[in-house]
């Protein structure tokens, strides 16, 4: 009994969010494999469009395609999109994560929280940035053909990559090396000469302000290019489908998802072998988890409470198994910052590196201390330095008010932190059959994955005067563990 | 709330722990308690871009004010410091600095293909990386995975910050972020952490588990031990109330004391001047001003301004000509200060830049920052320069 249950969470965990409250009567019953049919099941679907853009922004920039270019916008026009965007940002980041928690499609989303990952894409514009997370929920769980395609053809990517200024006999090269080394082959398998060809192959790839796709046929290169010793007058469809002919594109895919999914110690042979049949199904990514949810390795247990988990899935995590509310939903932005992973702002093209980059002292006491936080028992002070990229720093603040801005927001995020409010009952009455001398073992092992607790620790810090504040306290402490930040 | 804060409360109590009090009374009784030659860095980051060329200002270059006739800051309020550069009105110590020799002035500091991503350039210079390739450790971090394999506390480079910055994060090493020592001190006495790292012992493992218990049992100590030794020759000064004035009071209080710290480090913003910039910067500026002259008062009254070298960087310079909202937008290559009393040449370091000679716009970068570091890290704190940057950079001569 015991062996399923952890087995069904770390299925839960890793091809979701974590186990909720409610699956907690479901993980005891169900065996993993009808676990993972019902997760692909509730996948299945195809997902809302996420639109967060706000009437103003949306008058603004319909406004100005009637108009005509961004390029004659006004300074105070662009400097307005840009603020607007950067509010929109933030209810795109705080509705998406709102989908990890909530969604019933976790296969979907999980998935959908890599290739944002591995299609890192910082970008202001929020139509682009919610288009081209359309794309990666949509094809979360397809194949990898279509959704490099579509990425590749998303204005976010051409924008943030510089592929609008990828002109004939102007080129830049930028996004025909970010789709070698990031998004198929991975460093090493191409030479600057493909580089410097396929970068000729993509000119004329742009957008129009409302993002959509638009091949400029007068600053396209059409002349011969010679890539991975082929002749031809390729485009960028051509260059996208060598790529994907490549198997090295499989195997480098195969490799990241495993390291995200299952272990970043890779099992080479394994790799290899699902690497292999990812290529063979015309890059199906469904047949991929099939193959890795549905073996018996992924259960080994050197495969379980091995992966720190990243921010997002720390908090997504908690959130699931304690149903709450905010009352100032923003202090979620504060946190993800404070821990490191802001959605939307990937600290650079290559991604969050991951693993043991989550850690560090400050990291990881916030980390621990988020419970708490959460629970109402602490708030949290703080003030980060200004970042003038991310949401939090204003880049075009006017002078004096900003730093009011900075401190008034770090406060309201503080009492942010103690706005929550958690709808204890739909948890502790999960454990209602539980016999009390067996309540601590039992919360223990629906919330960790890891590692060998010490009972009679916990038991000294928790609130022992009645049922209801022993299992609160209990799974808040639980959830301050170290061992709980690993999955 | 039913339920009564148990834990919450124990940290109250603890504030102050008994164990300190002799230690921090016997503080006043022996002023001079680190021995000259221990040799600290101190890098003050200025963030979101700042602008050079009205920092250094290049009084007697009529490009300079054909590119910024309203920007452009006039001869007469420059601070002049030599018959071509003057200094930003509002840095009235670094004048005292320059003329007492004891500030460096490097101009046209930047890196090849130079990216005007706020974020990806500051990842450059915290880094230590080309442009073209993404590192994900920070050149004070290596410093760290080179110097202190076995160090029995992680704290040779601290940051006074809420969080910690690229630049100090190694492959094995990380620094610590703080802000005030007391609060860090305040958070990590909770007595359920304190038990845990107790209960779980020295587990030197390699496993997730093992890693996660050593850092929160490190910042543990890490915390006892910082907040111990600022409270032993805490700073007398008066600094200014600011962020920055605070930080640098923390910063001379360690700096003070036998702490094992080499390196600090504090940011200042935003530069971020697209709109507006004349006032900001002067906000700004004032406050780094005056935070510098408490700061370096106060090393001076300890005898540790020889052995303090404090610089600046900002992650890149300025467009050339002033923007239409009295501002100017992102551009490359950019001024550093050094600031001691022990430097080897001391004012400019080299030319000013030459605003004929741009790139779309932007000057070209003469000195590549990896330059400095290497100098820093060799000559400074004596490591191993070419190791931790990957490569070998000429060392420079001015320390």
């Amino acid at each position: 009994m015991q062996t399923d249950l952890s087995g069904n969470l770390h299925l839960l965990w890793r091809a979701g969010f974590g186990p909720a409250a409610e699956d907690i009567p479901l993980v005891n019953r169900l065996d993993r494999n009808s676990l993972y049919r019902q997760l692909v099941k509730s996948s299945s679907g195809k997902p809302e469009f996420i639109n967060v853009a706000s009437g103003t922004l949306d008058g603004l920039v319909k406004g100005l395609q009637a108009e005509g270019k961004m390029q004659e916008l006004s300074k105070e026009q662009r400097a307005q999109i840009r603020k607007e965007s950067r509010e929109a940002l933030k209810n795109l980041n705080l509705r998406w994560l709102s989908e990890m928690v909530h969604s019933k499609a976790q296969l979907r989303e999980k998935l959908a929280f890599f290739w944002h990952g591995h299609f890192a894409c910082r970008e202001i514009n929020v139509y682009f940035q919610q288009q081209l997370l359309n794309v990666i929920r949509t094809n979360a769980l397809s194949d990898f053909r279509t959704l490099l395609h579509e990425v590749s053809r998303s204005a976010a990517m051409l924008a943030f990559l510089n592929n609008q200024q990828n002109r004939k006999k102007q080129p830049n090269e930028n996004f025909a090396r970010e789709v070698m080394e990031l998004f198929t082959l991975g460093r090493g398998n191409y030479t600057e000469q493909d580089i410097k060809e396929a970068a000729r192959a993509f000119t004329g790839w742009g957008f129009d302000l409302s993002g959509q796709f638009v091949f400029r046929k007068q600053f396209h290169d059409g002349g011969a290019k010679t890539i991975f010793g082929r002749t031809g007058y390729y485009d960028g469809d051509d260059v996208i489908n060598m790529l994907l002919d490549n198997k090295q594109t499989a195997y480098h895919i195969t490799g990241k998802i495993y390291r995200f999914l299952v272990n970043e110690q890779a099992d080479e042979a394994v790799v290899r072998k699902l690497a292999e049949s990812f290529y063979q199904s015309g890059y199906s990514i469904s047949r991929l988890l099939d193959d890795i949810f549905l073996s018996s390795w992924f259960y080994d247990k050197k495969n379980i409470g091995v992966k720190i988990k990243s921010p997002v899935e720390l908090i997504a995590g908690v959130r699931r198994m304690l149903p709450m509310e905010f009352r100032n939903e923003e202090s979620l932005l504060l946190y993800q910052r404070l821990l490191g992973q802001i959605l939307f702002y990937p600290p650079n093209v290559a991604g969050w590196p991951g693993g043991r980059n989550w850690i560090d002292s400050s990291s990881l006491m916030y980390r621990l201390r988020l419970p708490r936080v959460l629970k109402d028992d602490e708030s949290i002070a703080v003030k980060p330095k200004d970042d003038d990229d991310v949401m939090m720093g204003q880049g075009e603040q006017v002078a004096g008010s900003r730093k009011q801005v900075a401190g008034g927001r770090a406060q309201d995020a503080g009492r942010g932190m103690v706005n929550v409010d958690i709808d204890w009952p739909v948890y502790t009455s999960k454990f209602s059959d539980v016999k009390k001398d067996q309540l601590g073992i039992s919360i223990a092992a629906n919330l960790l994955q890891a590692g060998q607790i010490d009972l009679d620790l916990l038991q000294a810090h928790a609130e022992l005067s009645d049922r209801e504040s022993y299992i609160r306290s209990f799974t808040i402490q639980v959830m301050s563990l170290p061992e709980y930040q690993l999955m | 709330m039913l339920i009564k804060r148990r834990s919450f409360i124990q940290v109250g109590s603890l504030a102050t722990g008994t164990m300190l009090v002799p230690r921090f009374l016997k503080a006043f009784e022996q002023p001079a308690l680190v021995p000259a030659g221990n040799k600290v860095v101190v890098v003050i980051q200025f963030s979101g871009g700042n602008d050079g060329l009205n920092t250094v200002i290049p009084y007697r270059n009529d490009e300079y004010y054909s590119k910024r006739p309203v920007l452009g800051i006039k001869k007469e309020s420059a601070l002049q410091i030599n018959d071509e550069a003057g200094l930003h009105p509002s840095l009235t110590h670094f004048r005292e600095l320059h003329n007492s020799g004891s500030l460096g002035i490097l101009n046209s500091v930047g890196y090849p293909n130079p990216d005007r991503s706020h974020f990806r350039s500051m990842d450059i210079w915290h880094s230590a990386s080309d442009s073209r390739t993404i590192v994900n450790t920070g050149w004070l971090g290596r410093y760290l995975d080179a110097q202190c394999s076995g160090c029995d506390k992680p704290t040779f480079a601290l940051e006074v910050d809420d969080i910690l910055s690229l630049a100090l994060k190694g492959e094995h090493s990380k620094g610590m972020a703080f802000r005030r020592p007391a609060n860090l001190y305040g958070s990590s006495q909770e007595k359920f952490f304190r038990d845990l790292a107790k209960a779980h012992g020295a587990h030197h493992g390699e496993s997730p588990v093992d890693y996660l218990y050593k850092t929160m049992a490190d910042t543990i100590s890490s915390a006892d031990y910082i907040f111990e030794k600022s409270r032993m020759h805490p700073s007398r000064q008066q600094y200014p109330s600011t962020q920055l004035g605070q930080s640098l009071k923390t910063i001379a209080s360690l700096i003070f004391s036998d702490i094992n710290t080499k390196v600090y480090y504090v940011s200042l913003g935003s530069f971020d001047t697209h709109v507006m910039q004349a006032a900001q910067q002067k906000r700004l500026f004032t406050d780094l001003n005056d935070a510098l002259k408490a700061f370096t008062s106060d090393l001076k009254q300890n005898n540790r301004f020889d052995d303090v070298l404090t610089f600046t960087f900002s992650e890149f310079g300025r467009r050339v000509s002033q923007n239409a909202s009295g501002g100017t937008d992102h551009g490359t290559a950019n001024n550093m200060f050094f600031i001691s009393g022990a430097l080897k040449q001391q004012g400019l370091l080299n030319a000013l830049p030459d605003l004929k000679d741009l790139q779309d716009g932007d000057l070209k970068h003469k000195v590549d920052f990896k330059n400095v570091y290497a100098t820093v890290l060799k000559k400074w704190l004596g490591a191993n320069d070419e190791e931790i940057l990957g490569g070998k950079f000429d060392q420079m001569e001015f320390i």
